[in-house]
């Protein structure tokens, strides 16, 4: 008997027979099932078995039980195995296949299959039951592969292994798969292969109108274009300002970090909201220019010129955070070569340098691209006619007439011109970074820019981070003048309006915005350690395991960066509104949608953090008898102190932060910061919406702040115990 | 601290592959209870697969691992009783000494005050009772190193692994610490496994050494057997300096082997092996160089002269090729370009197979 495998085959049974199989309306934590067990909602997997004859339930019971006598009664422990590794497959796949076959509405796999009762009644969504025993019968499959001797014979490794594989395989895979099955939807709500090619080539997507001069480009050139153009300003910015901070005695350098600081804690419709304080009909320097000049007040700003200054401004400083890294990775030693070799700076800086920064340049451009693309809040706050796919998307999906095979083929459309510099990135990029870590101390000193090459990168970078700086101030005035544009008196009514707080009898939250605050601050708290958690596992698997399929593995896991936020939303829409995973309205598909969408983050921060340790730790540990798991939290989890901050700091923002997806998914109950002052923006009412966002960012900070106090802290208290034996 | 069971190891037939690359091809071998074995054998040949297997670190890809005759190859390193000493020591920085040395027995539930009993013993054994309160980056290289020892053993392992545990030191403590890990491991009964590529040191603490190269076990054997009977070039070469001379044996019987060697007949005592070409080995310091042309049966002109106090190393060139030898007359130095006559004594040379 393997008392693992016994173990997990209890906690299947017991949710089997003592949890609600299917999702509670009432939710699961608020117990009110408890009530009525009896009832066909709140009943057990074995009482709708013996009661209600949901006889397609009886497999996952039957695989428990047959796993259970397997394990007791088979001595010899490779057959025990063998015998374990069917059962427990079996039991998953005639689990899904129920799910997904007899369902109340929405898709169905195989229709038509069952005529019976099964077929017509249908079932609702898994819940707790339904869970529990699926992961009982994960950790009996893996356990018992593990007890085969495969990966070591690491029951912990493999069993985090099936578990991350089957949560990216349901929360990444299976929601894409459905807007790729919705793509070929007909009118009529039949499925075909002949209409998706015709429409997804369709002109109104691809149309090159504009450029031969007659009507509108489709969404996707208009992406297209503007993603290039995105990528090369930023990337050329970014440039600008890395060579500024590495290689220039420049003073001011503390006040260019905190530029790396501000896209990450600005959300991203922000920029676009100052921008419109600055160069709208009614802006400040509209309104200068129109006085001094006799400028004519045009809204220029709704169209591609704003949004293209909204993503240089949002996107520019993750050029720079990038590109410092890739100025620094050049060896300051092939430059000291270079210039034994009589090579002059400028030389030193063309044929040697810059060559060796090309991959990185790359692949800035790159980032760019990719978050131009996957761009939102901008668009939506400054598109006018300049139609890109992200917000054409949301449009098919909320606008007046819903039309989900048109947004499917959109993200489709998206989905495929990310992943392709996703790809493109990943190939061309990754493999041929020639600034690489050597391990061996590199004293020597970068070489100084040349005069000209100086005067250029001051040129270009302070001007614009003057500009930052202003469009930044105008989120603080904004938040404090009347009516924008007309009546700029001080007042404090945007902040009251949105966070007033009633004492008059007792404390009454009464401001607007305090339902979304909580929510949000809650979603994120909930979320960023969760968050931390897959991503960190799956780097440790990734860096210290050895499996077959690492590689499809590692890269199904960073797919979901490629994965642009709208497109997510939609796919979620389509996915989890219906059964076997019914989780639309609730607050679990929020959380759900953070964690995978800020995975890949804690996936690289991990793998960077991960890397420095010598491996040799963790097998000094194994040797001395302690497993995987408690090699994790004893040896790997307290070296790790500082990434596993970065990442419960990044996750924890970027939820607050976020707005593409979220926005599909937010409900009554359950709605967001983010998406709320959206709604007010949509409404006219920026004074408000301004007010909320620097809150917003000013929660951020704190945040942000606290998190580095913690890690602070840690290494004090190491500092404090070396002075004591010293 | 009680005497661990003494633990063999055994491998049948092991094959390690990284993907295309083979670490190890069918290697068999066999370890007594008790003994300090060395693996020796030039970079990427193998060792430290070889010692990774032992440890459960890799599986095997084919056949199988027995240590104090169980079957382990499918068991986890988890729960091998085997402890292992990394190049890199690999302390865990965020624990002190003491903690260190305790892990073993904590993650194994001993209760916390024997565990902490047992450190200290274990502690006291590689001489560094006072530092337990001390995190790892206090220390000395030396100092580390012994810690890492003392982590290794205070769990009884059956087998104690070292991976070239002392490049990370000087010369001069090398000696010392090799030392002290060879006596600790007598004084304990330990098994022990030891990754080198340094044949003095591997000569200097083993029972017996196995030389790997390409993968395979190239010959195995006590240090003395390996310098004295050495079965192929690589080995004569490889453990001492040796000059490999190119040469015909004419005959073997029973008493005598008969050799030519640049058209000159020399007897040997009897020899492994067959008539046909093969090699003269001879060491560096059994060439005798004379100014007296009289004296040798070969010539040489001296292209090389290094003096090192208790020793002068020459290099020749002459009828037996590029020779190295090694001279204690260093009151009376040869100098470069001098003809001298090379002499040896026949009784001692080896042949090896070409
Ligand atoms: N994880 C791995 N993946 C691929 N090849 C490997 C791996 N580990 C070792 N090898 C290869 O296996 C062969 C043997 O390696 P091993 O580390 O055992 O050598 P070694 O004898 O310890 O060498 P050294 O003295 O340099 O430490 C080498 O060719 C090496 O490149
Ligand atoms: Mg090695």
């Amino acid at each position: 008997m393997t008392r693992t495998t016994g173990l997990w085959l209890i906690v299947g049974m017991a949710g089997f027979c003592l949890l609600p199989w299917y999702a509670v309306d009432s939710g699961f934590w608020s117990f009110l099932w408890l009530n009525n067990l009896r009832a066909e909602e709140n009943a057990p997997g074995a009482i709708l078995l013996l009661l209600f004859d949901r006889m397609w339930l009886s497999p996952t019971l039957g695989a428990l039980i047959v796993s259970a006598a397997a394990n007791v009664m088979i001595a010899n422990s490779v057959i025990r195995a063998r015998t374990l590794v069917g059962t427990a497959a079996a039991g998953l796949l005639l689990t899904a296949l129920q799910g997904l076959i007899i369902v109340r509405d929405g898709p169905v796999l195989l229709p038509g299959l069952l005529s019976s009762v099964a077929g017509t009644e249908g079932q609702t969504g898994f819940g707790a039951g339904a869970a529990v025993s699926v992961l009982a019968l994960l950790f009996v499959l893996t356990t018992s592969i593990s007890a085969l001797g495969k990966g070591r014979g690491d029951a912990f490794v493999i069993g985090l292994i099936g578990l991350i594989v089957t949560l990216v395989g349901v929360f990444v895979f299976f929601p894409v798969a459905h807007i790729l099955v919705r793509a070929f939807e007909l009118s009529d709500g039949s499925y075909a292969l002949s209409g998706f090619l015709p429409r997804f080539l369709a002109s109104d997507i691809w149309g090159l109108g504009c450029l031969i001069g007659r009507g509108y480009c489709g969404p996707a050139v208009n992406s297209v274009f503007l993603a290039v153009m995105t990528g090369a300003g930023t990337t050329l910015l970014g440039l600008a300002f890395a060579l500024i901070f590495t290689r220039t005695q420049f003073k001011a350098k503390p006040l260019l970090r905190i530029l790396t600081v501000l896209p990450i804690i600005t959300p991203p419709f922000v920029i676009g909201l100052a921008l419109i304080l600055l160069f709208g009909r009614t802006g400040v320097a509209t309104e200068i220019f129109a006085n001094l000049f006799g400028v004519e007040k045009t809204r220029w700003l709704y169209g591609f010129g704003g949004i293209y200054l909204a993503q240089l401004l949002s996107f520019t400083p993750i050029a720079f955070l990038v590109l410092i890294g890739v100025v620094e990775g050049v060896s300051p030693s092939m430059e000291e070569a270079s210039q034994t070799l009589d090579a002059d700076r400028w030389q030193t800086f063309r044929y040697v340098s810059l060559p060796l920064m090309r991959p990185g340049l790359a692949n800035a451009f790159l980032l760019g691209f990719i978050e131009s693309l996957a761009d939102f809040g901008n668009p939506l706050v400054l598109g006018g006619n300049f139609n890109v796919l992200s917000t054409e998307i949301y449009f098919a999906i909320v606008g007046a007439v819903a039309d989900p095979a048109k947004a499917a083929i959109l993200a489709i459309a998206l989905l495929t011109l990310t992943l392709g510099a996703f790809l493109i990135q990943r190939r061309w990029v990754g493999t041929g970074s020639y600034a690489t870590v050597t391990g061996k101390a590199d004293s020597g000193r970068h070489a100084a820019l040349n005069r000209t090459v100086r005067f250029a990168c001051y040129a270009t970078a302070l001007p614009w981070a003057a500009f930052t700086a202003i469009v930044y101030s105008m989120i603080v005035f904004g938040s404090f003048v009347k009516l924008w544009g007309y009546d700029h008196s001080f007042t404090l009514d945007h902040y009251l309006r949105a966070f007033a707080i009633d004492f008059s009898r007792g404390i009454r939250w009464s401001g607007v915005a305090w339902d979304s605050y909580f929510t949000t601050l809650t979603i994120a708290s909930i979320a960023a350690p969760l968050t931390a958690l897959v991503g960190l596992s799956t780097a440790y698997l990734l860096v210290r395991q050895k499996f077959a399929g690492k590689n499809i593995f590692e890269f199904s896991t960073m797919l979901s960066f490629a994965i642009p936020g709208t497109v997510i939303g939609v796919s979620y829409v389509m996915a989890f509104n219906f059964p076997p995973i019914e989780l639309t309205g609730t607050s679990i598909i929020l959380i759900i949608v953070f964690v995978f969408r800020n995975m890949p983050v804690g996936v690289r921060g991990g793998i960077a953090a991960m890397s420095q340790l010598d491996r040799s730790l963790d097998e000094a540990s194994i040797t001395l008898g302690a497993n995987s798991f408690t090699t994790v939290r004893r040896v790997i989890a307290p070296l790790l102190g500082p990434a596993l901050m970065a990442a419960l700091t990044y996750s924890f923002v970027r939820a607050i932060t976020s707005v593409s997806a979220v926005i599909f998914l937010v409900s009554a109950k359950h709605n967001m910061a983010t998406s709320f002052i959206v709604g007010r923006v949509e409404n006219g009412e920026f004074g408000l919406a301004i007010a909320y966002s620097a809150v917003l960012i000013v929660t951020m900070l704190t945040a942000i702040l606290l998190l580095q106090l913690a890690i602070g802290k840690r290494r004090l208290r190491r500092a404090d115990r070396v002075e004591q034996i010293a | 601290m009680s005497n661990s069971i003494p633990g063999s190891v055994r491998f049948d037939g092991v094959v390690k592959k990284f993907g295309a690359v083979t670490a190890l091809k069918k290697l068999s071998l066999a370890i007594e209870p008790g003994q300090l074995v060395t693996l020796l054998g030039p970079s990427g040949c193998g060792k430290t697969t070889t010692l990774r297997l032992i440890a459960g670190l890799e599986t095997a890809s084919e056949g199988s691992i027995f240590i104090g005759g169980e079957d382990v190859t499918r068991l986890s390193a988890t729960y091998r009783k085997v402890s292992m000493v990394f190049q890199s020591y690999a302390l865990f920085p965020h624990m002190t000494v003491l903690e260190n040395v305790a892990y073993g027995l904590t993650v194994k539930s001993v209760p916390k005050k024997e565990a902490q009993e047992r450190a200290e013993e274990g502690l006291s054994l590689v001489g560094l009772s006072d530092f337990g309160g001390r995190i790892p980056s206090e220390l000395s290289g030396g100092q580390q190193q012994r810690v890492a020892v003392a982590r290794a053993i205070v769990l009884e392992p059956e087998v104690l692994l070292l991976d070239e545990p002392l490049s990370n030191l000087d010369a001069k403590l090398r000696r010392h610490v090799r030392e002290e890990i060879r006596q600790i491991q007598q004084t304990l009964g330990l098994t022990a496994v030891y990754v080198t590529h340094d044949q003095e040191e591997a000569m200097a603490v083993s029972d017996r050494i196995i030389v790997m190269r390409n993968a395979e076990i190239a010959q195995e054997g006590s240090p003395h057997d390996l310098y004295e009977r050495p079965n192929s070039s690589f080995i004569a070469d490889f453990i001492g300096d040796a000059n490999l001379i190119d040469c015909e044996v004419l005959s073997l019987n029973g008493s005598a082997t008969r050799i030519e060697v640049v058209s000159k007949c020399i007897e040997l005592p009897i020899q492994p092996g067959q008539t046909g070409a093969a090699k003269m080995v001879l060491r560096p310091h059994q060439i005798r160089l004379s100014r007296d042309k009289s004296q040798g049966e070969f010539e040489g002109n001296i292209t090389y002269a290094a003096y090192l106090g208790n020793q002068i190393h020459y290099s020749l060139d002459g009828e037996l090729g590029q020779l190295f030898a090694i001279s204690d007359a260093t009151l009376d130095p040869l100098s470069v370009g001098e003809n001298v006559s090379i002499n040896f004594d026949p009784q001692k040379l080896r042949l090896v197979a070409n």
